[in-house]
C-alpha cells in the first residue's frame, strides 16, 4: 500500500475513483479482494439476502399456524423450518450484519488505512456462503432438514438423518470465519489506531465490537466442541451425551449455553454500540456517561459466562444452582438498565431531530427494554417453570433480537448509507419503512406473551382452539412485517444500484461526531492511508474530559 | 362484527377483572393461570410482582424519554445541552434497581424453596416420556398405563383431514386415559423418558419438569379443587411434540381411592393394558 502514500484522505479528499486502485476486474474485487469496505459490504450483502431467506422460513411458520389444524406442511417439515429459520437469522443474517459494520466502520472510526489481516478478512467472509451451501442443501435431501431445533439437543438431535453431518460441518465453517473475523477485529482496534486514539477515546461501537470479538473467541470453540461430541455420539460410537453410554444429555445443554449466552450478547453488544453512535448524532449531544457505557459493557460480557443455566431451570438442577442462576441473572440488569438510563440521559435537554437512522434508534430502546422486562420476568426461576419453553420466550427473544439487534442493524444502514454510497436514501420511504415495521413487528410478537402466558409451547405445528386468535393476529403481523422488508431492500437498491437521492456531504447529519465524517463520501477506498490527527471535539462523545 | 367484538372484548373484559381465574386455556386470554395449587398461586403473584415492577419502571423510563422527545426538539427550537455526566443520577439509578431485585428475589427465593421441598408425599406416581405419549406408574400400587392424544384429534390434526379443530372438544388437550390424583393429598412425581427429553406441565399446577432419559427428575403437587387440568409437552421432542397432551383428573380422596380399586382390578388377571406397553428403561428409582 505504500503506493498510496502521497495521498492525504482527509476531509477535502473527494475520492477520485482513479486514485483509489480498486482491482480492475469484477472477479479480482468481489472475490479476490481485501479491501475492508468491500468485504464489509459483502457480508452485509450476504446478511440481506440470509435475512429474507430465514424471514420467508418464518413466514411458513406463521402460515401453518395462521389457524388451528394443520393446512400446509407435515409437523417434521414444520419443525425443520423453525430450526433452520433460527440458525440462519442468528449465523446468516444477524452475525455477518454485524461482521459487515464493523469491517465498514472499525477502520474509519479509529483512524486506520483497512483491517489488520486483510487476506484473512477475505477468507473468512468466503466461508460464510459455502457453510449455508451445506446447511440449506439439507433441506432438500433424504430425510429433510435438521428438526431437533437450532440448539441441537440430544437425543433428538442425532435421530436425525444425514443432516446431522451437514449441519455440525457448517457449524463449524460458520465458527472457524467467525473467529478469523474476531481475530482480525482485535488485531485491528489493538494495533491499527491512530495516534491519540486512545483506547477510552474509541466510539462506543469500536468498544462495544472489541468486547464482542473477545466473547467470541472464548465461545465459538466451545460450541465446536458440543457439536463435534454431538458428531462423534452419533457416527463413532461416543455417548459422551447418552445415558445408556455412561453420559448426560444435561452436559450437552450446559456446554451448549455456555456459548449460547454470550452469544446472545455477541447479537446485542454491537446493537448497543450502534445506538450509543446514533443517538448523540440526533440529540446533537454528547453521549451521556461515556466510560459508564464501557464499563457497563464490559460487565455485560463478563456476567454472561455465569448465566447459561438460565436456559435449562427445568432440567432439574440443584436448588443451589437455580438459586445462583438467577441471581446472576437478575444482575445483569444493572449494566442494561445503566446503558438505557444513559440513551434517556443522552436524549435529555438535547435538541433532537427524527431522521430514520433516529427512529430505529429509538425504537431499539423501547422495544429491546421490553424484551429486557421479559428477560428479568424469565430469571425468576418460580416464574420461569411456567414461562420456559412456552410463546412467552418466543416473544422476549424476538423483542430482543428483532427490535433490538434488527432495528439496530437498520438504523446502521440508514445511518452510515450516505457514508458507503456518497448518496442520501429517500428519507421518505425510510421513515414508511420504519413505521410499517415498528407497527406490525408489535402485531406480530407482543400477542405472542399472551399465547406463552396462556400456556401455549413454543415448537408446535398446531394448537388449542383457545389460541386460535392471538396466532391469527400473530401471522397477520408475521406477513405485513415480511413485505415491510421488501421496502427496506428497494431503498437500498435504489441508492446502490438505481443512484437515486440527493449527493451526501462528508459530515452528512448536522449533529455527526467521528473520525468516519471526516471522510468524504462516499468514503475513499483506503480509509486513512496516512494516520489523521485527533480532535477530541470531534469524537462522539464529546469534548469531554475523562 | 357484533359478534367478533362481543368475542374479543367481553372476555377480555373478563379476564382483566377477575385476573384470569381459570384452569384452562381461554380464548382471548392475555395472562398467566393462577391455577388450582397453592404453589402455582405463589408462582402467579410472583409473576404479577414483576410484571408490575416491570411496568411501573416501564412507564417511568418511556416517559421520561417521550417527554424528552417532545420537549427537547430542533424543530421547537431546542438548543443542545452541553453536559455528558451527573454523578448524582448516575448512582441512583445504579443503586435503585438493585433495592428493586433484592425485593424480586427474596419472595423468589422463598417460593422456589417450597417447591423444591418434594418430602412427605401420600403417593408417588411415576411419568415417563415417550415419542410421543406419556406413561403413567403409581409406584408400590401396581398401577400403570400409557396416555396418548385422544382419538378424535389424532383424526382431525392429520394434515388435509378436512375435520373442524373447533368441532373436536378440547382439541389437542384431551387423552385418551388421563392421570387420576387424588385431592387435598401431596403427590409427588418422579419424571423420566425413554427416549428424548420431554417436558412435563400442566399449567395449572404452576410448574414444568424436564423429563430426561436416564435420569429421574422429582416435582409435587397438591391439588385441593377436584377438577380436569390440561397441559402439553413442553420441550422439543420430535415430529408429534405437538400432540401429546396431559390431562390431570383430580378426584375427592374417596373417589380417587374407588378409581385406584377398579385400577388394580382391570390390571391384576392379565396386565392387560400395561403389558403392551414397553416398560421404561429404568435407571431406578
Ligand atoms: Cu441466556
Ligand atoms: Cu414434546
Amino acid at each position: 500500500m505504500a503506493h498510496h502514500g502521497d495521498h492525504t484522505h482527509d476531509a477535502a479528499h473527494d475520492g477520485h475513483d482513479d486514485h483509489d486502485h480498486k482491482p480492475s476486474g469484477f472477479f479480482e474485487r468481489w472475490f479476490c479482494g481485501t479491501n475492508h469496505k468491500d468485504i464489509g459490504t459483502l457480508y452485509l450483502v450476504f446478511s440481506l439476502i440470509m435475512f429474507l431467506v430465514g424471514g420467508s422460513m418464518a413466514l411458513v411458520i406463521r402460515a401453518e399456524l395462521f389457524q388451528p389444524g394443520m393446512q400446509l406442511v407435515e409437523p417434521d417439515f414444520f419443525n425443520s423450518m423453525t430450526t433452520m429459520h433460527a440458525l440462519v437469522m442468528i449465523f446468516g443474517a444477524v452475525m455477518p450484519a454485524f461482521v459487515g459494520l464493523a469491517n465498514w466502520m472499525i477502520p474509519m472510526m479509529i483512524g486506520a488505512p483497512d483491517m489488520a489481516l486483510p487476506r484473512m478478512n477475505n477468507w473468512s467472509f468466503w466461508i460464510m456462503p459455502f457453510a449455508f451451501a451445506l446447511l440449506l442443501s439439507t433441506l432438500f435431501m433424504d430425510g429433510g432438514g435438521p428438526a431437533g431445533g437450532w440448539t441441537l439437543y440430544p437425543p433428538l438431535s442425532i435421530q436425525g438423518g444425514n443432516n446431522v453431518a451437514f449441519v455440525i460441518f457448517a457449524v463449524h465453517m460458520m465458527g472457524i470465519s467467525s473467529i478469523m473475523g474476531a481475530i482480525n477485529i482485535i488485531a485491528t482496534i489493538l494495533n491499527l489506531r491512530a495516534p491519540g486514539m486512545d483506547l477510552l477515546k474509541m466510539p462506543v461501537f469500536v468498544w462495544t465490537w472489541l468486547i464482542t470479538a473477545f466473547l467470541l473467541i472464548a465461545v465459538m470453540p466451545v460450541l465446536a466442541g458440543s457439536v463435534t461430541m454431538l458428531l462423534t455420539d452419533k457416527y463413532f460410537g461416543t455417548t459422551f451425551f447418552s445415558a445408556a453410554g455412561g453420559g448426560d444429555p444435561v452436559m450437552f445443554q450446559h456446554i451448549f449455553w455456555f456459548f449460547g449466552h454470550p452469544e446472545v450478547y455477541i447479537m446485542i453488544l454491537p446493537a448497543f454500540g450502534v445506538a450509543s453512535e446514533i443517538i448523540p448524532t440526533f440529540s446533537r449531544k454528547p453521549l451521556f456517561g461515556y466510560q459508564a457505557m464501557v464499563y457497563a459493557t464490559a460487565s455485560i460480557a463478563f456476567l454472561s459466562f455465569i448465566v447459561w443455566a438460565h436456559h435449562m431451570f427445568t432440567v432439574g438442577m440443584p436448588l443451589g444452582g437455580l438459586i445462583f442462576f438467577m441471581y446472576a441473572t437478575m444482575l445483569i440488569a444493572i449494566p442494561t438498565g445503566v446503558k438505557v438510563f444513559n440513551w434517556v440521559a443522552t436524549m435529555w435537554r438535547g435538541s433532537m431531530s427524527f431522521e430514520t437512522p433516529m427512529l430505529f434508534a429509538v425504537g431499539f430502546v423501547i422495544l429491546f427494554t421490553i424484551g429486557g422486562f421479559s428477560g428479568l420476568m424469565l430469571a425468576i426461576v418460580p416464574a420461569d417453570f411456567q414461562y420456559h419453553d412456552t410463546y412467552f420466550v418466543v416473544a422476549h427473544f424476538h423483542y430482543v433480537l428483532v427490535t433490538g439487534a434488527i432495528f439496530s442493524i437498520m438504523g446502521a444502514v440508514y445511518y452510515w448509507l450516505p457514508k458507503w454510497t456518497g448518496r442520501m436514501y429517500n428519507e421518505t420511504l425510510g421513515k414508511v419503512h420504519f413505521w410499517l415495521s415498528t407497527i406490525t413487528v408489535n402485531i406480530l410478537f407482543f400477542p405472542q406473551h399472551f399465547l406463552g402466558l396462556a400456556g401455549m409451547p413454543r415448537r408446535i405445528p398446531d394448537y388449542n382452539v383457545a389460541f386460535a386468535d392471538f396466532n391469527m393476529i400473530s401471522s397477520i403481523g408475521g406477513f405485513a412485517f415480511g413485505l415491510s422488508q421488501l421496502l427496506f431492500a428497494w431503498i437500498i437498491i435504489d441508492v446502490c444500484f438505481l443512484k437515486r437521492g440527493q449527493k451526501a456531504t462528508a459530515g452528512v447529519w448536522e449533529g455527526a461526531r467521528g473520525l468516519e465524517w471526516t471522510l468524504s463520501s462516499p468514503a475513499p477506498y483506503h480509509s486513512f492511508s496516512t494516520p489523521p490527527k485527533i480532535d477530541d471535539r470531534m469524537l462522539a462523545h464529546g469534548d469531554v474530559a475523562h | 362484527m357484533k359478534r367478533l367484538l362481543g368475542q374479543l372484548v367481553v372476555p377480555a373484559l373478563t379476564l382483566l377483572v377477575a385476573g384470569g381465574a381459570f384452569a384452562n386455556p381461554e380464548p382471548w386470554q392475555l395472562n398467566m393461570t393462577p391455577g388450582v395449587t397453592a404453589t402455582s398461586q405463589d408462582v402467579y403473584q410472583l409473576h404479577m410482582l414483576i410484571l408490575w415492577i416491570c411496568v411501573f419502571i416501564g412507564i417511568a423510563v418511556f416517559g421520561a424519554m417521550f417527554y424528552a422527545m417532545f420537549k427537547f426538539r430542533k424543530s421547537k427550537g431546542a438548543v443542545a445541552a452541553r453536559f455528558s455526566h451527573n454523578t448524582t443520577a448516575e448512582v441512583i439509578w445504579t443503586t435503585i434497581p438493585i433495592l428493586i431485585l433484592l425485593g424480586m428475589a427474596y419472595p423468589a427465593t422463598r417460593t422456589l424453596v417450597r417447591m423444591a421441598d418434594t418430602g412427605n408425599a401420600e403417593l408417588t406416581v411415576k411419568i415417563t416420556g415417550y415419542q410421543w405419549k406419556w406413561r403413567y406408574e403409581y409406584l408400590g400400587e401396581d398401577v400403570k398405563f400409557m396416555s396418548s392424544l385422544a382419538r378424535a384429534a389424532d383424526e382431525a390434526r392429520q394434515l388435509g383431514s378436512g375435520i373442524d379443530p373447533h368441532s373436536v372438544e378440547n382439541y389437542l388437550l384431551d387423552v385418551d386415559r388421563p392421570l387420576v390424583i387424588p385431592t387435598g393429598t401431596k403427590v409427588r412425581f418422579v419424571i423420566t423418558a425413554d427416549d428424548v427429553i420431554h417436558a412435563w406441565w400442566v399449567p395449572s399446577l404452576g410448574w414444568k419438569q424436564d423429563a430426561i432419559p436416564g435420569f429421574i427428575n422429582e416435582a409435587w403437587t397438591q391439588v385441593d379443587e377436584p377438577g380436569v387440568y390440561r397441559g402439553q409437552c413442553a420441550e422439543l421432542c420430535g415430529k408429534d411434540h405437538g400432540f401429546m397432551p396431559i390431562v390431570v383428573v383430580a378426584k375427592p380422596r374417596a373417589e380417587f381411592d374407588a378409581w385406584l380399586a377398579g385400577q388394580k382390578a382391570a390390571q391384576m388377571p392379565a396386565g392387560a393394558v400395561a403389558a403392551s406397553a414397553p416398560t421404561a428403561t429404568s435407571s431406578g428409582i
